[in-house]
């Protein structure tokens, strides 16, 4: 991806630099959150839960900075074109950021309490989920780093594996709690756990689409391959 | 082609020009340049630009000093005549006809298209007479009527009630913001159809700025206009469609909006972002 010329003035290009390091800082941040919560439920451990939940306040100062620098240079510097494009994609890509941030502290505190069950069933399909999620991530924050509109497109198309992960594992769920009341409880937790991640996954999209815009000056066609149906999913006991 | 004027000028009523302007409401080009070539002697200023300014819209013309822009608002009401060894090639045309053509009667095609300047540039006479002026020199008007298109051209250069009540003072007492706006005053007064702003508010502070920027907004019903400026936020806030030239090449159009959020050429991107190097 070449980069655009140099601003005139320079300290704009500060700026926008800061910009997008404050950007990739929020990213790095919630992709550890997100990463800790994943280890938090797979290996059943309270202490990455806890720190996972403590990183959201870095998660919210930082878009807040972001909104500060954001709305100092629409003040200041006017930007036009792609300068625009990134100044206001920027506010929407932290959104995300921060919502994929408490969709991670979300999974922790559930792993916590998740934790107090024996699971008499393999986590394999929510490992490989979260495993498809944290890729789908880093992905996207690289992209972000280097302006990188292919890759975010990359990003955007890999979102239909997590989906149908999800829409398995919500059957799966489904069958467990019906095979055992005492399933439920736990069960619950880990579906929302799996919406949780496929929310993140959501999000990452979000932000390939808005990165997308930025760098490109174009939108990602509307139809994005989505593909969350447990909406309409109906599982019966067999007879 | 002189003909034709004074046909459509017979036609108008008292305010009639205006009210024709009104009744044909599509956006279709009031001039379409075709091609145009200029030269100041042997260098060539504007190479083959083609863009219509629509009918009733605000185009705005934008690019580093010595682009074109300018030149092109120049060549637009016939200016380089005045001077030897400038020529223009290709086609003006409106309503068909070409009008940097030699046949074109100057006077007329200057009141069909008005100029407004960088530096107001008021006539050392009374406020009344600098409207007058220009009128007489087309149309023979009754006191009434004088008094009538004084006072219509005025208003509609949004300045009547700050000088109704001095009238036959001198126009040079006036602010420079108010200059400008009895300079609008003066062009629209011959009723033209387009009016070319050159830079019209670098010379203003930013109160009478938005002043004439609220003043095109309103004339662009009832006139094409074209306006040079080298604020790129006043073409961003004015201007219907922007056209970027650089090096005599006009390098892109498109409507403001899309011009200032995603424009397609690299050029373009690089001059309106400030990093032009």
């Amino acid at each position: 991806m070449s980069e655009a010329p140099e601003h005139l003035v320079k300290s704009f290009d500060q700026e926008l630099k800061r910009l997008r390091n404050l950007m990739t800082e929020m990213g790095g941040v919630v992709e550890t959150q997100v990463a800790l919560a994943a280890d938090a439920i797979m290996n059943r451990d309270a202490a990455a839960a806890t720190r996972a939940v403590e990183e959201d306040p870095k998660v919210d100062a930082l878009e807040r900075e972001v909104e500060k620098l954001v709305i100092r240079l629409l003040a200041l510097r006017q930007p036009v074109a792609d300068d625009l494009r990134r100044a206001v994609s920027a506010l929407k890509i932290t959104g995300d950021l921060e919502r994929i941030g408490d969709y991670a502290a979300n999974v922790a505190k559930r792993a916590i309490v998740l934790a107090q069950f024996s699971l008499p069933y393999s986590l394999a399909g929510l490992a490989h989920m979260a495993h498809l999620v944290q890729a789908q991530l880093k992905s996207i924050i690289d992209a972000l780093g280097d302006n990188d509109a292919e890759k975010a497109v990359e990003v955007w198309r890999s979102d239909q594996v997590v989906d149908d992960i999800y829409n398995a594992l919500f059957r799966e769920l489904i069958t467990y709690m019906m095979e055992d009341p005492r399933n439920i409880t736990p069960c619950t937790h880990l579906l929302f756990i799996a919406k949780n991640l496929e929310r993140i996954g959501d999000h990452a999209t979000n932000v390939a689409e808005n990165l997308y815009y930025a760098v490109t000056g174009e939108s990602l066609p509307d139809s994005r391959p989505k593909g969350d149906t447990s909406a309409f999913a109906v599982v019966r006991p067999q007879e | 082609m002189s003909s034709t004027i004074q046909q459509m000028r017979s036609q108008q009523g008292a305010f009639g020009g205006v009210q024709a302007h009104v009744l044909s409401a599509t956006n279709e080009p009031r001039i379409a340049i075709r091609n145009l070539d200029f030269y100041y002697g042997t260098n060539q200023a504007l190479k083959h630009i083609n863009l219509n300014l629509p009918d009733r819209q605000v185009t705005g013309m934008i690019g580093p000093s010595g682009c074109g822009k300018s030149t092109l608002l120049r060549v637009l009401n016939r200016m380089y005549d005045l001077y030897p060894g400038q020529r223009a090639a290709g086609e003006v045309l409106m309503d068909n006809e070409n009008i940097i053509s030699s046949g074109v009667d100057l006077n007329l095609l200057r009141a069909r298209i008005g100029m407004v300047f960088q530096k107001p540039t008021p006539f050392p006479m009374t406020i009344y007479d600098n409207i007058a002026f220009g009128v007489r020199l087309h149309e023979r008007l009754s006191k009434s009527a004088m008094d009538e298109r004084v006072e219509w051209s005025l208003t509609r250069g949004a300045i009547w009630d700050e000088v109704k009540d001095r009238l036959n003072t001198s126009a040079l007492g006036l602010s420079g913001g108010q200059q400008q706006r009895l300079c609008i005053a003066r062009t629209i007064a011959v009723r033209p159809e387009v009016i070319l702003f050159d830079e019209p508010t670098s010379a203003l502070d930013p109160i009478s700025t938005l002043k004439i920027e609220e003043l095109i907004d309103e004339l662009k019903h009832d006139f094409t206009i074209a306006i040079v400026t080298h604020n790129m936020q006043q073409a961003a806030r004015c201007a219907d469609q922007v056209a970027f030239f650089y090096l005599g090449e006009m390098v892109e159009v498109a409507p403001a909006g899309e011009m200032f959020t995603a424009p397609k050429q690299r050029r373009t991107q690089e001059y309106i972002t400030g990093r032009f190097g």
